[in-house]
């Protein structure tokens, strides 16, 4: 009965993923997984073994009060850390759970305290290991997201050496702790693991963190995983696997939005050292620089606009005085459409989420391959806080290092409007050559100042 | 006893790569619009783990695995609340747009 319960709850966190392939689908998606939880919880306090409702109840309310409190007030521009936080406690909680089967393997069946099964205990550790760097690395990508910390990559000598070396040393470790069992090994092993979670995240810098962030939504799936195998709870293991595959995917299709390895991300130190090298040659470039009046000028006598927004958007709070710059030109009769590149923002999607929040229909937010070959028939493209996604450099040049990176096509506008802060370079530090066209506009100033001004000038 | 434990395991082997390639397929038909609920939702169930947490804090009396268990249950459940919610929140705008625009044409 037990089994057949969990295969249900574990059919509908299948149909919850399932769901998200069209935002119609989405919520009954989401209600899935909410009824599949609740039968996962629902069925194991059922068990005999568990006696002490009272007190789970009581963790269940603190923790489900905490988290609903923080999911109702989260503003959606603070999502990655967020769901960076999140992530961390899925690793801790894996951590708890495998020290707690640890401390009592009766209560799970796997042996006795002193003569837990070999196999249980490696599962256990690898588990123990992996919810420790999930946890660690996504306290470290919050604190980078939230500012906390500085988003530039942090490198040092031997940083992979050493790494490795961590790695051996908890490899080396896991197999002591399954030979004596002792508690004492356990928490070096977690204690170790926190470690290499912090060096592993520590080098990969600010732009990188979509990849960041769901290598570790990844981690946390397999963390759960091997907390299955623990248990041998197919539950466990089937959620496990589908979580951990959906971080995969998306850091591979992050990733490849860059034109770079995983490993390379991984390997981090990109961007921070190039900065001061690649904006000298440009600096005698004239660029021609325009105003919010400009601007609504010129929008409004094309026929049709592409918005491509970016991290900035985001900073700047910009989604909403864009969308009503938006609405006001569709008035007008101009044709206007947002362009997504796969790694605008800091996490997956996160574009997609302000502009559905600044109730943008989603019918009008288009990904990378649907819109950019409607480029060169488009009059305006409107650059909001993005840079390295449009640079003509990743496909002309190949010292570049962001050569290959596929790119929003907004050279072959008729003109370009980029609102930017000031000049300073993208993330890559590397110039964009865009800002010195004949076409191009540069309106300098806030993302959302700028929007603001912009309708003030549309509508006047 | 032996036999039998490993016979679990590759049980729980055959469930976890029939599950890995299940995962591939439906992550791979997720709109690309969509994937930060995706990471809600993937949050959200990887707290399944809860399971574990409860069995930990099942027995009665304190003992340092019932605390461990009980941390356990606390964490994930800040992570299941949260995780569904935020889903929810971002998922609802999504949807309002549905309705605006039908309304406009």
């Amino acid at each position: 009965m037990v089994a057949i319960l969990y295969l249900i709850s574990a059919l509908l966190f299948i149909f919850a993923l399932r769901g998200l392939s069209h935002p119609e689908s989405s919520r009954m998606g989401n209600i899935f997984g909410i009824i599949g939880m609740i039968i996962a919880v629902f069925t194991t306090l059922m068990f005999k073994s568990v006696l002490s409702y009272y007190e789970i109840w009581a963790a269940i309310l603190i923790g489900g009060a905490i988290g609903s409190f923080i999911a109702l007030r989260i503003e959606m521009t603070a999502l990655p850390q967020l769901v960076a936080a999140f992530h961390s406690l899925v690793g801790l909680a894996a951590v708890f759970v495998a020290a707690a089967a640890f401390y009592d393997p009766v209560a799970f069946s796997i042996g006795k305290v002193g003569s837990i099964k070999t196999a249980s205990l490696v599962e256990m550790s690898i588990g123990t290991f992996i919810g420790a760097i999930t946890f660690s690395g996504s306290v470290l990508a919050f604190g980078k997201l939230q500012g906390t910390i500085s988003g530039k990559p942090i490198v040092f000598k031997f940083q992979h050496l050493i790494n490795a070396l961590i790695f051996l040393i908890i490899i080396f470790l896991i197999i002591l702790f399954v030979i004596n069992q002792s508690p004492t090994i356990f928490w070096t092993i977690v204690i170790v693991s926190i470690l290499l979670g912090f060096l592993v995240v520590i080098p990969i810098g600010g732009a990188d963190m979509p990849v960041v962030v769901s290598m570790l939504n990844s981690y946390s799936g397999w963390a759960a995983c091997g907390i299955g195998f623990t248990l041998s709870n197919n539950l466990l293991i089937i959620t496990g696997a589908l979580v951990g595959a959906s971080g995969a995917i998306l850091s591979y299709i992050m990733s490849k939005g860059m034109n770079r390895s995983i490993i390379n991300v991984v390997l981090g130190g990109f961007g921070g050292e190039q900065d001061t090298s690649a904006s000298k040659d440009n600096s005698d470039k004239i660029v021609k620089q325009g105003n919010a009046e400009d601007a609504a000028y010129i929008m409004k006598n094309a026929d049709s606009v592409i918005i491509v927004p970016g991290y900035g958007m985001a900073v700047a709070q910009a989604q909403h005085a864009l969308r009503e710059m938006g609405d006001i030109l569709k008035k007008e009769g101009i044709e206007v459409r947002y362009a997504i590149h796969p790694v605008a923002g800091r996490m997956p999607g996160h574009m997609n989420v302000l502009l559905a929040e600044a109730n943008v229909p989603y019918e009008e937010v288009l990904e990378l391959d649907e819109i950019n070959h409607d480029f060169p028939m488009t009059e305006v493209s409107f650059v909001i806080g993005a840079n390295d996604v449009t640079n003509p450099a990743a496909k002309t040049d190949e010292t570049s290092p962001i050569f290959g990176m596929p790119i929003l096509d907004v050279e072959k506008s008729q003109s370009v409007l980029f609102v930017k802060r000031s000049m300073a370079t993208g993330y890559s530090g590397v110039d964009n050559e865009l800002f010195y066209r004949d076409n191009t506009t540069m309106l300098f100033g806030d993302a959302k100042k700028m929007c603001e001004d912009i309708v003030k000038s549309l509508s006047a | 006893m032996e036999a039998h434990s490993s016979e679990v395991f590759v049980i729980g082997l055959t469930v976890f790569f029939l599950a890995c390639i299940i995962g591939y397929y439906v992550v791979w038909s997720v709109t690309p619009a969509l994937h930060s609920p995706l990471m809600g939702v993937t949050n959200a169930i990887s707290s399944v783990i809860i399971v574990g947490a409860i069995l930990a804090a099942g027995p009665q009396g304190f003992d340092t695995s019932k605390i461990f268990g009980l941390i356990g249950v606390v964490l994930a459940s800040v992570n299941i609340f949260g995780g569904f919610l935020v889903t929810y929140r971002m998922l609802s705008m999504f949807k309002k747009k549905t309705k605006k625009t039908k309304e406009k044409e």
